[in-house]
């Protein structure tokens, strides 16, 4: 197979498949965690202002206040927010990215500059090291850490530099550097529903759970 | 695979339901929670990291309901939980949790983690993994009627005593009141003056009420250590003694999981709402406050803070009623740093003070408590809970720390004006 033709396979079969999985990989997955359902709560309610499911969705997005915690754990949530910030601005604002979309399913919206782009990959992918590095340092999250924390990390990292590197013509000619990127990002689809990556859907059910347990009982958390 | 391991499983497999399966699909190990730990940041040992405590059922509900993981057991790739496991769980699911919930609080993704060590311990429970102490105290609870053993005789004989040295009634089971007042054996045999506090402020704000012979005992070590079938006999106690007495409110005493307990557990457990209200004394002492029936003369005048309890603040939504009682006599009321919601625990709460073999650690983890009260240096405690103020008191003294904890209640009804006076 030559570099054309490697291209094409991940452009054709190759994103038909992964998008497949990916598409019946969530549902299944879906139906799999939130059909298991639960009792309900006899308890007397208590009301209470912001304490309710919908509040906790939104207010986890922030740390919580008055505890410090970024203080406590810097790199988590600083990077954190840098590369997911980072990594929508890449995925979703980049006017290939947008063309491709369209192309597929019809919608389009308006992008941002190339550079821009460029330059939000370059920080997306210091600031995912970064994290990376604190994995491997902070005894907490060291200890936590299994095949599944590095593995995902490396299906999440590889489409970024491969799509920076292709953009940038480094390494490889550019047709296979595209073609490796869009396997990458096949690979990434493939792999998400079925490890924590899948906590991009499931987070808004959880904190959801969270937040209405809690305001049952009149605690806004 | 012995028996009770078998029905540990068994029971692990019941308790998992969508929200925690949709939290451990949510959980990225970033280890924030470790941080709002008490026995983390005291120990810096990442084994005592919250979702870490949870392993054992992570594993069943990996093997039990997901594919890959019914896929991974059936090749072996996945191991099944092991009795040996269980048993070295025993101290991250028990010891270790005073179920104080900050971990719940500052997990990103909205994990309750709390929520799930409650499961956890249901398995570990019936699997034999319970420790000692807290399997005492529900036997004590279920078969005498209370964890410290105390009988309905000693409780007329304090009933006698606080009649003497307060001259007021103290009534059992007078049908038709509007408050029946639940007590803790902590209360009973080592803090006498909160019934008598009961009594004071109670015939101030000419409310009828009244202790029920059946069901004095509030505090509930069935679930503290997961067993549902004994939380179930507790709370039953109550709501049969409720009911019979048809009785408007059930007093919750001074002590935090009694109020879980029956609170936001008890109807469920029972299997249908309650014909009463639940609250907690500090609520109806606010309410009464509020109401202008609660009236109370002079001020304590030396440095007071005030320890949430955390099944009280944080785990049961009352924060500010006990800050409108402090401030009603207190002059010189100082809030510790992370009052309040996010108060840390003393150490003992979800039933830990009982297990024996973990007062080193609690110890060792009151250390959050010291620095707490080193940074506002208060003269005296003040807390809403029997078993914070015996933790407290047991910290304060390995720390050579000279101050004395007293309870809510009682310190208010010192400042109700004598009848007639």
């Amino acid at each position: 197979m030559n570099e054309m033709q490697f291209l094409t396979w991940v452009r054709g079969p190759g994103l038909d498949i992964a998008v497949s999985i990916f598409l019946l990989g969530v549902i299944w997955r879906l139906l799999e965690i939130y059909s298991l359902g639960r009792k309900k709560d006899l308890a007397a309610p208590r009301q209470a202002a912001g304490a309710s499911g919908f509040h906790t969705v939104f207010r986890r997005s922030m740390p919580p206040a008055g505890m410090g915690m970024v203080k406590k754990s810097p790199v988590s949530y600083i990077g954190g927010y840098i590369f997911h910030i980072g990594l929508f601005f890449v995925v979703f604002l980049f006017a290939p990215h947008i063309k491709l979309i369209n192309s597929l399913i019809g919608v389009s919206w308006p992008g941002l500059p190339s550079q821009f782009i460029d330059l939000m990959a370059v920080v997306t992918m210091a600031a995912m090291v970064v994290v990376l590095a604190d994995r491997i340092n902070r005894p907490v999250k060291r200890y936590l850490s299994n095949f599944e924390d590095y593995f995902t990390w490396g299906v999440t990292f590889l489409p970024v530099l491969t799509g920076w590197m292709a953009v940038q013509h480094l390494l490889l000619p550019y047709t296979t550097m595209l073609a490796l990127h869009i396997l990458s990002v096949e690979i990434l689809l493939v792999v998400l529903p079925f490890t924590k990556l899948f906590h991009a859907f499931t987070l808004w059910g959880s904190r959801w759970y969270n937040g209405q347990v809690n305001g049952h009982k009149g605690v806004a958390v | 695979m012995s028996a009770t391991l078998e029905k540990g499983v068994r029971v692990l497999k019941e308790v998992i339901d969508a929200p925690i399966a949709s939290y451990f699909n949510s959980c990225v190990h970033c280890g924030i929670c470790a941080e709002a730990c008490l026995f983390y940041t005291e120990t810096g040992d990442p084994k005592y990291t919250p979702i870490h405590k949870l392993e054992p059922l992570r594993r069943v509900y990996e093997q039990e309901y997901t594919l890959l993981g019914r896929l991974a057991k059936m090749v072996g790739l996945s191991k099944p939980v092991t009795d040996a496991e269980l048993a070295e769980w025993q101290e991250l699911v028990y010891n270790s949790c005073t179920l104080c919930g900050r971990c719940s609080v500052v997990c990103p993704v909205g994990n309750d983690i709390v929520y799930m060590v409650l499961k956890l311990r249901e398995g570990m429970s019936a699997s034999g993994n319970a420790p000692e102490g807290i399997k005492g105290a529900v036997n004590r609870t279920v078969t005498i009627g209370s964890p410290m053993g105390v009988k309905l005789p000693a409780v007329k004989a304090q009933m006698k005593h606080v009649e003497e040295d307060y001259g007021i009634p103290i009534p059992l089971d007078v049908e038709g009141a509007e408050y029946m007042v639940m007590l803790s054996s902590m209360e009973i045999i080592n803090f006498p003056e909160y019934l008598g506090a009961i009594a004071k402020i109670m015939r101030q704000a000419g409310k009828t009420w009244t202790l029920c012979s059946t069901a004095f005992e509030a505090t509930n070590a069935g679930y503290q250590i997961g067993n549902s079938d004994l939380a179930r006999v507790i709370v039953s106690r109550i709501v049969e003694g409720a009911e019979k007495l048809k009785v408007k409110t059930v007093i919750s005493p001074e002590c935090g999981h009694a109020y879980s307990a029956l609170r936001w557990n008890g109807a469920n457990v029972v299997g249908r709402p309650f014909t009463f209200q639940v609250k907690h004394i500090v609520e109806v002492l606010d309410e009464f406050r509020a109401q202008g029936l609660l009236k109370t003369e002079g001020f304590e005048t030396d440095r007071l803070t005030f320890h949430d309890p955390c099944q009280l603040a944080r785990r049961g939504g009352v924060i500010q009623p006990q800050r409108n009682l402090m401030n009603m006599v207190a002059k010189n009321f100082v809030e510790m740093p992370d009052a309040g919601f996010i108060n840390w625990c003393c150490g003992g709460g979800g039933g830990a003070s009982a297990i024996e073999e973990g007062e080193e650690l609690r110890l060792e983890a009151f250390k959050k408590k010291k620095s707490q009260l080193d940074a506002v240096k208060p003269d005296r405690l003040v807390t809403a809970c029997a078993n914070c103020r015996i933790v407290l008191e047991e910290g304060l003294e390995h720390y050579q720390m000279d101050i004395p904890v007293v309870g809510l209640t009682e310190m208010i009804a010192e400042h109700i004006p004598e009848k007639g006076a």
